[in-house]
């Protein structure tokens, strides 16, 4: 166990693989390692915004969908409302034309019963004076019985 | 125990001791062949194991590093890099919370070899005992040790390169006055206890870098030490013990790394600190 030379062969080994060290295995290591971090942290904050705009996008997309079924409804109320309307105009129409219709076969017919009961009216005297002669075979004066016949034609 | 060995304490002072190579008393240079020689050659000799050990871990340290870093990219990091990126985050992460984040370009691949080479070294303390001497035995190697920081040298080797940036920084830092300076007036600022206050600072200063050579070489010469010991025992009982010593030992060699490197890092931002006194 002497102290020899040895301990100054160890010491410029030390010496040598020590600036090895400094020059070729230290720099490239700690170099490549911030880089790699550095890498790391920007990939994770690119990946928390990209997040963040998917959020943003998800919700755009939400509020849009949002706008557009209530569009939609508001459509289909308004649709709706306009069927119903044009339902209730056609309705309405309907009846008009109906009770058009109706008051003019009502006065087509007020014309005809008018009309049927003038000639009956103008034929009635005639008819019982007819009448009459056939029950009395004889004959009766026309002109004295006008007057009464023309009174009885009247009230019909 | 292997056979060739007459005594155990022959056997366990063999496998402590160290290939040397170095001058003999008479001026030649040589391999030892016995302790005796070893102790002849005193300072001026080098241990060739622990020099081999040593650098083939520190390219096995930079070839595994350097390749990562070769092929480092900002992409998915595979298997060896992440293992890389790993280790120099837990570096990174330890010099930040002693050291602070003060800009300094030596601090961190220092902290690096050291914390990777050491546990690499102490690692091969897991390689059985016996296999790698005698292999070497028989190519006629007389000694050879494979764990580098069981070798005094290798530590202290390792603690005095960091005290010599220490120095250097206290040098730059606090310039050299101030540093001189300190090393009177610090711990007590009166001009009478002036050289007290400089015995007390010099082997204050002189202290860490031994403590903290000695501390790894310690914790594993006497884990080293408990392997040759088991090692001893007859071979069907030799399990019972290396087994549990051996995964326990797995705990020591990589929490010695990581002390050795938290020191360094202790050591140099205690160089870095601007007086408040």
């Amino acid at each position: 166990m002497n102290i020899n030379l040895t301990i100054f062969g160890q010491l410029i080994a030390f010496t040598m693989f020590v600036l090895f060290c400094m020059k070729y295995v230290w720099p490239p290591l700690t170099t490549a390692m911030r880089e790699r971090q550095k890498r790391i942290s920007d990939g994770l904050d690119n990946a928390a915004a990209a997040e963040q705009q998917l959020e943003q996008a998800n919700e755009a997309a939400g509020k849009e969908l949002e706008e557009a079924k209530a569009q939609a409804a508001e459509l289909i109320a308004q649709a709706r409302s306009r069927a119903n309307q044009i339902v209730e105009d056609a309705k309405v129409q309907a009846n008009e034309e109906a009770n058009r219709i109706r008051e003019g076969a009502q006065d087509d017919i007020d014309q005809e019963i008018n009309r049927a009961r003038e000639q009956l009216r103008e034929r009635v005297g005639e008819l019982a004076v007819e009448g009459a002669e056939k029950i009395l075979q004889s004959s009766i004066d026309r002109s004295a019985h006008e007057e009464m016949l023309n009174k009885l034609a009247a009230g019909l | 125990m292997a056979a060739s060995y007459e005594t155990s304490a022959e056997y366990i002072s063999h496998h402590l001791t160290n290939l040397t190579y170095g001058r003999f008393p008479d001026g030649s240079w040589g391999f030892a062949k016995s302790q005796e020689e070893i102790t002849s050659m005193g300072f001026m000799s080098i241990n060739v194991d622990t020099m081999f050990w040593s650098v083939l871990l520190g390219f096995v340290f930079l070839g595994i590093f350097m390749t990562a870093a070769r092929r480092a990219s900002t992409d998915v990091p595979g298997g060896l890099q992440n293992f890389c990126e790993m280790l120099v985050e837990f570096v990174e992460d330890s010099i930040l919370q002693v050291f602070g984040s003060r800009p300094n370009p030596v601090i961190g691949p220092l902290s690096l070899t050291v914390l990777v080479w050491v546990f690499l070294m102490n690692l091969m303390d897991l390689v059985p005992i016996d296999v790698i001497p005698h292999a070497a035995a028989l190519l006629g190697i007389p000694y050879f040790k494979i764990v580098p920081t069981t070798d005094l040298n290798a530590t202290l080797g390792l603690s005095g390169g960091v005290f010599i940036l220490v120095i250097y920084y206290n040098l730059k830092i606090k310039g050299p006055l101030t540093f001189g300076a300190g090393l009177f007036t610090h711990p007590i600022p009166h001009w009478s206890m002036y050289w007290f206050n400089f015995i007390l600072e010099f082997v204050d200063m002189i202290a860490k870098p031994i403590s903290h050579g000695l501390r790894l070489f310690g914790n594993l010469y006497a884990g080293e030490m408990i392997f040759i010991l088991i090692a001893l025992l007859p071979f069907y009982l030799q399990w019972l013990l290396s087994l549990p010593w051996a995964i326990f030992h797995i705990l020591i060699i990589a929490l010695q790394a990581f002390v050795f490197m938290i020191l360094t890092i202790v050591y140099l931002t205690q160089a870095h600190a601007v007086d408040e006194h």
